[in-house]
């Protein structure tokens, strides 16, 4: 395997783990975006530009916002007496 | 050395099953889910990938260029966008449950002991 | 059961699991060697069988379109739970609620980019079989555009942009007309999805046979399915509940 791909399957690997251990729904979903992130260069670098386009499309805003309404939600509800 | 691409699926489908079973929140079970998730495009691409091979879009390349498997790829971009919309259920199940029970913990819903 | 019995549970599964998945995974081929021919017959006969110059478009839009229906079907299953699933409010209510972005430099710039983001997302669906791009990504292209006028504007102009019935019908013509031309496919030519229309030239718009039409319908689709969820997230936030009827 060339370096850029080990280097990318490395960082998919360590950031995908962060993700499953970052417990708090507001700071996971910024770790999810660098997940994401990831795994776009690593599916560019295993030749598949329409995989690639696809997930940077719905990782950097439908994820994102998703989770961030589903936290604001709870933060609402948490804060009504 | 060659198979280590495959094991990195396993590992990641392995730990999002363990964000799964060990979360406290419902909002990072649903991430967790598509972690779990992510772990089988990396396995599909993984399989379908040719050494030295170019992307599959003869545009400006004459055909018969080595190219990577192209049917994974169609397989793997519909799943993509349809994982987005899964988990933005799970999300609105989880405020459901939420706003009937008052907590996000998925420990304290009788319904889903054992 | 008990968390520490789900734990344990969990572990000793967990490591029966990876035993297998590590067996399972040391008898694939190693990576780089795919050896399966379907892949390099389809990389050979493609181009030549249905003049799109995509490849994984044709793939996704012609050999295993019975899939993508399926993917698309689930994708307005899901949309319509979630839509069920969070509450009803009524329009004018909706309408009422003003949260208009103060900082003018955001709504210069951010407005100003929704003429490129959509004009870029609808390239994005129109060229899909023939660069990389496609329905499923221009549509959630399209669907993000939306999302970029709430987030640079106010959720008013949003929710005027995205009327509920306009966008329930684009839904249901996206996802009602991919199956139709499949049904077209059958009637005309004796498989279900197998292709009716003539092949045109490679590298232009008019490429493909009926992989541009199923191409369009999955783009529409996607769209609407996306703009309604985004629709139904942003209501559920952005407007006050009711105060709840004594029953």
């Amino acid at each position: 395997m060339i370096p850029l791909q080990i280097v990318s399957f490395a960082l998919v690997t360590i950031t995908g783990t962060a993700v499953v251990l970052t417990r708090d729904p507001l700071r996971q979903a910024v770790v999810n975006g660098f997940f994401g992130l990831t795994l776009v260069v690593l599916f560019l670098v295993l030749q598949a530009p329409d995989v690639a386009i696809s997930a940077i499309v719905v990782e950097s805003v439908a994820f994102p916002l998703i989770l961030l309404v589903a936290v604001a939600n709870e933060r609402r509800r948490e804060g009504e007496p | 050395m060659s198979h280590a691409p495959y094991v990195v699926a396993a590992w990641l489908f392995l730990a999002g099953i363990y964000g799964v079973v060990t979360s406290r929140n419902m909002i990072h079970l649903a991430v967790c889910m598509a972690v779990t998730q992510s772990s089988t495009y990396v396995l599909l691409l993984a399989i379908g990938y040719v050494d030295g091979g170019t992307a599959p879009i003869y545009r400006d390349i004459p055909v018969g260029t080595k190219v990577v498997d192209p049917v994974v790829p169609a397989l793997v971009l519909t799943d993509i966008v349809v994982s987005v919309t899964l988990t933005a259920l799970v999300l609105t199940l989880a405020s459901r449950a939420h706003a009937s029970k008052g907590t996000m913990d998925p420990d304290a819903l009788p319904e889903l002991k054992g | 059961m008990t968390r520490p019995a789900r734990l344990g549970l969990f572990g000793v599964g967990a490591l029966g699991l990876a035993a297998l998945l590590v067996r399972a995974v040391g008898g694939l081929h190693g990576f780089g060697g795919y050896p399966g021919p379907y892949g390099f017959v389809l990389a050979q006969a493609a181009l030549g069988e249905r003049h799109a110059a995509n490849i994984v478009a044709s793939v996704v839009y012609d050999y295993r379109a019975l899939d993508t229906m399926g993917e698309e079907l689930i994708l307005f299953a899901a949309v319509t739970g979630v839509a069920l699933l969070l509450r009803q409010q009524s329009p004018e209510r909706a309408a009422r609620r003003e949260d208009a972005v103060r900082s003018d430099a955001v709504r210069f710039f951010g407005l100003g980019a929704v003429g490129a983001a959509a004009l870029l997302g609808l390239l994005t669906i129109a060229y899909g079989y023939v660069t990389p791009g496609g329905g499923f990504q221009g549509g959630v292209f399209v669907a993000a555009t939306f999302a970029l006028v709430w987030a640079a504007g106010s959720y008013r102009l949003f929710h005027h942009l995205t009327p509920e019935p306009l966008v329930d019908l684009a839904e249901g013509l996206g996802a009602g007309g991919f199956v139709v031309i499949g049904l077209v496919g059958l009637i005309a030519s004796g498989s279900l999805f197998e292709n009716f229309l003539p092949l045109g030239t490679i590298n232009t718009l008019l490429s493909g046979g009926q992989i541009a039409l199923l191409n369009w319908a999955a783009g529409l689709e996607v769209a609407a399915a996306t703009t309604l969820l985004f629709a139904k997230f942003l209501e559920d936030v952005m407007v006050p509940e009711e105060e709840e009827k004594p029953a």
